[in-house]
């Protein structure tokens, strides 16, 4: 039996108040939201919090997905199930359905959240390959106030993000620009599982031409991350694929991942290269309207 | 800490432990040993509740966080002694063996048939994906859960005409 350590649990009722008890708490306070990362570490005592903070009345406040002006927000209590029904998210970001369709298993979806997502900062998490792709903002909150960092200044390394002691992940925020489409790839051992690799593309057209094109990957290093030279090469280009294969290669040239488990370096090289392809060929098809 | 959790309709009020999980406080605090307690990391399904009425995995949600809610379980499937449909069609279709993984699989396809009364079959593998069987190897299980949607439209369809 796998039982956590023990702790103190409160109850937070709002954002001003969970900031307040992290404040008043320290350092060996944690937020629960979803708690399907957290709380199986606790029981593994890989975490072992003194306080824990549940956050799940935060819903109303932060449970939501809007578009003001040029920007979707997506709120971090958000659920997977939520993020994977949202018609406005699909329509603006189709690449999201992509990916919740295979993240974990819809009874996890019920809980898990996406501020839990990214700020759990698992090197294969697949809405951080999302949110790097579609160069996403995070919203992080304090008694002094907001501030907002970019996708990648959020993740520092495996499991540590930007966020301080007495901060929240408040918000994610994607800009939307006219003509995109986007796409997600994921290769996994068994349903529900972490990536092998996943890959995920968007790319923005005008006309037959790629005005700007990104591809994020998850699980090939440290942390989920975009591929600069995937950007050049796609900028300016018309979609073809020749191009996709080019872009495939130099995808898997820039990743690092390692032999583990779930595969050979080698074998995960040449997933990012696959999977970079085949999500750029759909991102096009969306772009341009004429996905099958 | 003292925490109130309304289990199957009633409020239950106990004194745990922050650490203790729903699934414990579920069999050991209120003796309701329907829901099973399985793999302890979320990823068998066996011990699946539902909390204000969306299944979830009880071996991952601490019994303070379902404090003021709503909690369903395998016991509040039969009323007055009448099966429910998915329970009928468990047996009807020999959707069991040993009978480990099925409170979670009842739960969770009593959630899917509310929300689609009509489901496909890619929609019930879908939604039972999360849990695992090692007797069945799922057909009869997604069987069983045919035969509860269709005896549950068939039902709806006579009342209507």
């Amino acid at each position: 039996m796998q039982v956590p350590a023990p702790f103190e649990y409160e109850r937070a009722e709002s954002v001003d108040h969970a900031i307040g008890l992290l404040e008043r708490l320290g350092s060996e306070a944690r937020l629960v939201a979803g708690g399907h990362s957290l709380i199986p570490m606790m029981r593994l005592r890989l975490a072992n919090p003194e306080y824990i903070i549940d956050i799940n009345d935060l819903v109303a406040e932060l449970g939501y997905i809007r578009v003001e002006g040029d920007h979707l927000h997506i709120g971090a209590m958000a659920r997977h199930q939520e993020l994977l029904e949202s018609d406005i998210l699909a329509q603006h970001f189709p690449m999201f359905r992509d990916a919740e369709k295979v993240i974990a298993d819809p009874v996890v979806r019920n809980r898990g959240t996406i501020g839990g997502s990214l700020c759990q900062a698992d090197p294969s998490e697949d809405l951080s390959a999302v949110c790097s792709t579609l160069d996403a903002v995070c919203v992080i909150k304090g008694s002094g106030g907001e501030r907002i960092v970019s996708m990648h200044d959020f993740h520092q390394g495996p499991y540590e993000t930007a966020v301080g002691d007495a901060e929240i992940l408040t918000e994610v925020r994607i800009p939307i620009r006219a003509n995109g489409g986007s796409a997600y790839n994921k290769v996994e051992r068994r349903a529900g599982d972490w990536a092998v690799v996943s890959a995920g593309a968007a790319v923005w057209m005008d006309g037959d031409t790629i005005t700007d094109g990104r591809v994020g990957l998850a699980a090939v290093g440290p942390n989920t991350t975009t591929i600069d030279q995937a950007r050049d090469l796609l900028q300016g280009a018309a979609p073809s694929d020749e191009l996709f294969a080019q872009v495939g290669a130099v995808c898997a040239e820039n990743c690092d991942p390692d032999t583990d488990m779930r595969g050979s370096a080698e074998y995960k090289k040449h997933l990012a290269n696959e999977l970079t392809q085949r999500s750029l060929r759909t991102a096009v098809a969306r772009a341009t309207g004429q996905e099958a | 800490m003292e925490v109130t959790i309304n289990v199957n309709g009633v409020d239950q009020t106990k004194e745990i432990e922050g650490r203790l999980l729903l699934v414990h406080f579920i069999r050991d605090s209120l003796g309701l040993t329907g829901t099973h307690w399985g793999c302890d990391t979320s990823n068998c399904g066996t011990c699946v509740v539902w909390m204000d009425e969306e299944p979830v995995k009880s071996c991952t949600v601490l019994a303070a966080m379902a404090g003021g809610r709503r909690v369903r379980t395998v016991e509040d499937l039969e009323q007055d002694g009448v099966l429910d449909p998915v329970q009928q069609g468990f047996i009807q279709e020999h959707g069991l063996q040993c009978g480990y993984c099925t409170p979670g699989m009842l739960m969770t396809s009593r959630a899917l048939l509310d929300k689609n009364p009509d489901p496909t079959e890619e929609e019930i593998r879908e939604a039972i994906s999360g849990q695992i069987c090692r007797c069945t190897g799922y057909s009869m299980i997604v069987r069983s859960i045919q035969w509860a949607a269709n005896a549950e439209n068939a039902v709806t369809v006579g009342a209507s005409s």
